[in-house]
């Protein structure tokens, strides 16, 4: 097999790597640009959301499908209960001050990492998917015979890593129309503008916070329940979803969705076809350091305007 | 007495007690004394940076770990005596923390924690990445030869004592020295007001930059000292959760006061050692000492006692 194959499997890789990306991404992103907090315990709450899932599943005791839509859906609603819990008892408390808050969330993210090995306990557990069938690709070469399509061995992916990209794309969207199209994200939209005013014009500021601080966390445990089949739930896997969510989130534009989303997706595609071909150590190193140095010479990110 | 003369007193009294407790403490308790005085002495480094000048790094494993490596790359790699090891060590830590700071000063606030925490973590997989030479996460141990410092064994308790000692009273003196200084008072100012200091015609980068090398190389060489008084390097002294540890240690016990480093690290190790008789969750204590201490008590215990007893502490 020569280069082309590999690289198509490696986008693919990359892409269900940008999908989830994608979504923990934004849930930060709506954090930092509605209430200019920056959450060090996301990754927290991606770990949670897979946790969750992993409880949910062998609890219901039916066909693997069943489950995991029930995770889909629950998941996300518990984790964004627990969000809502300490932004009231503890952000709220701080008046949201930037460097508060983060000393604050870092404290959360060793309470929740703790407490998760405490009752969840070290192993890495998985999930079973609710389909997973293996779907081979073909790959087109020019053979003696001029043109030929032929399936290389091994060159394959699975129906649920294609649903998966699937389902991030639709529930982005869905995000999406909820910031454009509707009342509440009219509020968001709002607050995020200009506190003070929207205070003034009756928005229930601390509420609106509450929310945007449940949904950020919701879309993170989203995110993981989609990954969970495919990476298992284990207490420590919050960090590397953190790191690459801060990444896309400051190239992308602090504060900017559209921007988020076409970062997660360079930043997901280059890391997979970093990692396939040279090492996933290195693909990070280049990451961080491109984040380090966006941050000091262009710190309304990539594709963000100045002021915006 | 004045008091510049009470503090002097308060300060070289806390070293002459720690001198004396080594010849009273039970061996468990005097180990432990050895390595919180030179993890205070990280949090002595910490604590210009964050206390006085009111830079919040998230990144200070870096300058650790550079003073660490510097000096276990040197003894292994460069065949280095300990001596220059050491000297080693505490040259990386200032020439990493003057090239972070040249990158990240360009920024302020939170861009300012993001920039440190991205390029510690950039060091710590660095460190991963050239496992040939660093034994990656597994680390390695700097054999007992080279842990003899001009005749002196530092694997020995009584010795290593004395080295922590050394270190840590060298770094409470400069830091005492530095913030009576008007370099010093020059930093308060620009944690308090900086754009007030930059109008009065004072060259605010540069201070930021001194202080930030300052900090760093304090850092470097406590990484190298613990290095070298614990026969160990490993890529966990890199890794993240070994930049919250200063912070920790400097919030519980107070930012911007000369004890409180010691005081912080004194408390949080003592803290989770006796918890561990009762449970293993070190990581839930530090957790739930951070949310508390943002919540309660921003001061810490020296910045406490200052407000409502001494107002002069340094």
């Amino acid at each position: 097999m020569d280069l082309g194959p590999y690289l198509l499997l490696a986008t693919l890789e990359g892409s269900v790597t940008a999908a989830v990306l994608a979504l923990t991404a934004v849930g930060l992103s709506l954090v930092f640009g509605v209430m200019r907090v920056v959450n060090i315990a996301h990754g927290e709450f991606f770990m949670l959301g897979a946790v969750i899932a992993w409880v949910l599943t062998q609890w219901i005791a039916a066909h693997p499908a069943i489950g995991f839509a029930v995770a889909l859906l629950v998941a996300p609603v518990l984790v964004g209960a627990i969000a809502v819990a300490a932004d009231v008892t503890i952000l709220k408390r701080l008046d949201y001050d930037p460097e508060r808050t983060i000393v604050a969330t870092i404290g959360l993210l060793y309470i929740i990492q703790q407490v998760t090995l405490m009752t969840y306990g070290p192993e890495a557990r998985p999930v079973e998917p609710p389909f997973n069938s293996r779907l081979a690709i073909p790959w087109v070469q020019w053979g003696e015979d001029g043109l030929a399509m032929y399936w290389p061995w091994g060159l394959s992916t699975t129906s649920y890593k294609l649903a998966v990209i699937g389902a991030a794309a639709a529930i982005l969207c869905g995000v999406w129309a909820m910031m454009t199209r509707t009342r509440v994200g009219l509020v968001m939209r709002a607050t995020q503008a200009d506190r003070d005013m929207a205070l003034a014009f009756g928005i229930p500021v601390e509420r609106v916070y509450a929310m945007v601080f449940g949904i950020g966390a919701g879309l993170a445990a989203m995110a993981a329940v989609l990954i969970v089949p495919i990476q298992q739930a284990h207490y420590l896997m919050g960090a590397d979803p953190l790191l690459l969510s801060f990444i896309v989130v400051i190239i992308g534009g602090l504060g900017s969705l559209p921007g988020t989303v076409v970062a997660a997706i360079l930043i997901g595609l280059s890391d997979g076809i970093i990692s396939v071909f040279f090492s996933p150590t290195l693909a990070k190193i280049l990451a961080t350091l491109l984040v380090g140095l966006v941050l000091v010479f262009r710190p309304q990110g990539l594709f963000g305007t100045r002021g915006a | 007495m004045s008091v510049t003369g009470r503090s002097w007193a308060l300060h070289l009294g806390l070293l002459a007690v720690l001198f004396a407790l080594q010849f009273v403490l039970p061996a468990y308790h005097h180990g432990n004394l050895a390595r919180i005085m030179v993890l205070a002495s990280y949090a002595i480094g910490y604590n210009i940076l964050f206390g006085y000048t009111g830079l919040l790094s998230l990144g200070h494993a870096l300058f650790f770990a550079a003073g660490m490596y510097g000096m276990g790359l040197g003894v292994t790699h460069a065949g280095l005596s300990p001596a220059m090891a050491l000297l080693a060590g505490v040259v990386a830590g200032a020439a990493v923390s003057f090239l972070l700071a040249l990158l990240a000063l360009r920024t302020s606030g939170v861009a300012f924690m993001i920039v440190t925490l991205m390029f510690a973590q950039a060091g710590y997989l660095a460190i991963l990445y050239f496992g040939t030479w660093t034994r990656g996460d597994e680390g390695f141990i700097i054999a007992s030869a080279d842990r003899i410092l001009w005749g002196l064994d530092l694997s020995d308790p009584t010795n290593r004592y004395f080295a922590a000692f050394a270190l840590f009273a060298v770094c409470l003196v400069i830091s005492l020295r530095l913030v009576r200084r008007p370099f010093g008072r020059t930093l308060i100012a620009i944690r308090e007001n900086e754009e007030r200091v930059r109008m009065l015609g004072y060259d605010t980068y540069a201070h930021k930059l001194g202080a930030m090398v300052i900090s760093g190389t304090i850092s470097a060489a406590a990484g190298a000292a613990y290095g070298i008084l614990f026969g160990y390097v490993g890529a966990s002294f890199a890794a993240v959760p070994h930049s919250i540890l200063p912070l920790l240690y400097v919030l519980l016990g107070g930012a911007g006061t000369i004890l409180g480093p010691f005081v912080g690290a004194l408390f949080m190790f003592y803290l989770i050692d006796l918890a561990s008789g009762i449970t293993t969750a070190h990581m839930l204590i530090a957790g739930v000492a951070l949310v508390l201490l943002t919540l309660f008590a921003p001061q810490g215990l020296m910045g406490e006692l200052r407000r409502r007893l001494w107002r002069g502490l340094p």
